[in-house]
């Protein structure tokens, strides 16, 4: 059971919580006391240095819109943005009310009455553009992962193929996301006309964007990790006599999963930094527009926002790529194997 | 006493199947590695490979021949670089010969194939499969439509029965040692119910103990397996406890077979026992100074 929780906690990537399993079950106190210390403790101490070295140097800078926020500052915009979301979304709440209020009495003066159900559309809260912003993040990420696992297992498999393709991959892998974006807006809006569009313009720029981005590790991982697979593993297949889409399916993937579990968490971690500065340009309402209209707002609150989103983009991509460790992990067929 | 009488009357059976295959008269100075028959089980004929290099053909093995009896257990041995895999995987279809050909049972063979499974050195167990789906994979491809699902578990189960695995039915490759992993490779190549069992250093990169616990287990199984064995090996003394005969390659490029050895030693062979034996000895004597005096490895030659 303990070593059940410990292993379960060690892939998901808790390693920081065993001592407190350990000492909950009666482990030797002292030893387990000093692990805690070293996993939480100097993270702990670490983090609060760099909060009081922020502290003081904030106070020394200032800008035209004030002085630079230190972490007391960030985190009262960071509770007024909370506050501000709850309120628009009681906002909301009441805004369906009297729509429904109203539509009621129509109809009970007129039964024939024609009624009409409009949506919401106040502002987008912060919360609201997180959303936004994770979700054209995995959009692209998606979009990315779906060329880019085929064409890599293609090119592992074949080494002409991947001969051909190879400078293609490498003049288009170092291109910024910022010089995508004018050529991939103009697209969008030639080739995406619809009268009732599903998507936003904007999000679907920002998405295909993170693509073109993220496509590159994947496949490239993919790629090396097909092409290095053990030949003998190969041969069992031909022994065997799999049929060729049984050796893909059955041997050369779950052989390079791990590779490409390595590819796609770089993939995630460069979409989900190219989707921001992709945000800013596009106007995707997510955490990249949210960054530039406060930034044009200028208000004397507009850096202390700003800080709020950088920090809560930093934390995000922490989480995507704490979620992309558990999966290498999972997938890693070798359990010693130290991930990072 | 029954016993040695049983091996001295096994010996004389198969000498005269030999005999029977061959049309030939029955001649003493024939020699016996060479049986002059036309019906050899498994025959490598005139077989040569050469390899593309940038420096031109590398010719790597030069018209190797060698007719294997069912039954029969064969060692190849040489120094190492000499073409004793490129045999073994020409056999097994996996390198195509440039001259020359192999016969299985009357037939070419020029692909891979499971009548001719091969055990690799470092086993090649997939890693993300158990011991027992990692011989299913094989079952389920070699006997699809032949055995039912509830026959296949039964075959995979016994196979694994006989290579001592049971224990381990669910375990995957990580999580058992070496000389399991490579028991596991053997159950996979034997539930393929081959003509021929092809095993290229099959102990290779196992300690000694371990070793000698899997010939043992080996022995065992071809006791009442009584399969086709052809197997790699650059242990003398591997090759002469195991094996009926033994072929003794020369040193590549254009590596070929030097000598053939029969090994009459009585079976069940035991490794104790044999230790002091003086026939054992002079196989193991004939073996030692084909490699190092007839064959020794350039290198050493030059220095």
């Amino acid at each position: 059971m303990k070593a059940k929780i410990i292993n379960f906690l060690e892939t998901s990537g808790f390693s920081w919580s065993v001592p407190m399993v350990r000492l909950a079950a009666g482990e030797s106190p002292r030893e387990q006391c000093q692990e805690l210390f070293s996993l939480l403790g100097l993270p702990i101490i670490a983090v609060a240095i760099f909060l009081l070295m922020w502290g003081g140097v904030a106070t020394q800078v200032n800008t035209s819109l004030g002085q630079l926020p230190g972490p007391t500052q960030v985190w009262q915009q960071a509770t007024t943005l909370y506050d501000e979301h709850v309120e628009e979304r009681e906002k909301e709440v009441a805004f369906h009310e009297r729509q429904e209020l109203r539509n009621a009495k129509k109809l009970e003066k007129n039964p024939d009455a024609e009624i009409k159900v409009r949506p919401y559309t106040g502002k987008a809260t912060f919360f609201d553009q997180i959303l936004t912003s994770l979700l054209t993040v995995f959009t692209g990420f998606l979009m990315a992962t779906i060329i880019a696992i085929p064409i890599g297992i293609a090119c592992g498999l074949s080494d002409r193929l991947y001969t051909a393709v190879s400078p293609l991959i490498q003049i288009f892998k170092p291109i910024s996301p910022l010089a995508w974006l004018p050529i991939v807006t103009m697209v969008v809006s030639a080739v995406y006309v619809s009268d009732d569009p599903m998507f936003e313009k904007a999000f679907i720029t920002s998405a295909i964007t993170v693509m073109l981005c993220s496509l590159w590790p994947t496949l490239i991982n993919t790629a090396v990790g097909v092409a290095s697979i053990d030949r003998d593993l190969i041969n069992v297949g031909r022994v065997i006599r799999l049929h060729w889409t049984a050796q893909v399916f059955k041997v050369a993937l779950p052989a390079a999963l791990p590779m490409i579990f390595t590819g796609l968490r770089i993939s995630l971690g460069i979409g989900w930094m190219v989707l921001i500065a992709a945000e800013m340009l596009a106007q995707n309402p997510g955490l990249g527009k949210f960054v530039w209209d406060e930034f044009q707002n200028g208000s004397s609150d507009s850096l202390g926002r700003i800080m709020v989103a950088v920090l809560t983009i930093g934390i995000i991509g922490f989480i995507l790529d704490w979620f992309m460790v558990t999966l290498q992990k999972l997938f890693s067929h070798d359990p010693n194997a130290s991930i990072r | 006493m029954s016993a040695l009488s049983n091996a001295v009357n096994k010996i004389i059976t198969s000498r005269e199947s030999t005999i029977d295959n061959s049309a030939a008269p029955v001649n003493e100075d024939l020699p016996k590695e060479h049986p002059m028959t036309e019906k050899a089980y498994l025959e490598v004929s005139h077989t040569s490979i050469e390899f593309p290099t940038k420096k031109g053909p590398f010719k790597a093995l030069d018209d190797v021949n060698l007719k294997i009896d069912k039954g029969e257990f064969i060692s190849l041995i040489g120094h190492s670089g000499c073409g004793k895999s490129t045999v073994l995987n020409i056999i097994a279809g996996l390198l195509q010969a440039t001259e020359g050909g192999v016969i299985l049972e009357g037939r070419e063979v020029n692909e891979p194939g499971p009548d001719r499974a091969v055990v690799f050195q470092n086993h090649s167990l997939l890693p993300w499969l158990t011991v027992y789906q990692n011989v299913e994979l094989a079952v389920k491809q070699v006997f699809r439509g032949k055995k039912t699902k509830a026959e296949m578990a039964e075959w995979i189960e016994h196979n694994l029965e006989l290579v001592h695995m049971s224990h381990a039915l669910h375990k995957r490759p990580s999580e058992i040692s070496g000389g399991m992993k490579q028991r596991v490779g053997i159950a996979r190549a034997l539930a393929m119910q081959p003509k021929v069992l092809l095993m290229d250093e099959p102990f290779g990169a196992l300690d000694a103990l371990t070793r000698a616990h899997l010939q043992d287990s080996l022995m065992e199984i071809q006791k009442d397996l009584q399969n086709t064995v052809v197997m790699i090996t650059h242990d003398v003394d591997e090759a002469v406890l195991l094996s009926d005969r033994i072929v003794m390659m020369t040193n590549g490029p254009e590596a070929t077979i030097g000598e053939v050895l029969e090994v009459k030693l009585d079976r069940p062979r035991n490794r104790v026992e044999l230790a002091d034996d003086s026939e054992y000895n002079r196989y193991r004597s004939e073996v030692l100074k084909f490699l190092y005096e007839r064959q020794r490895k350039p290198e050493e030659k030059v220095a």
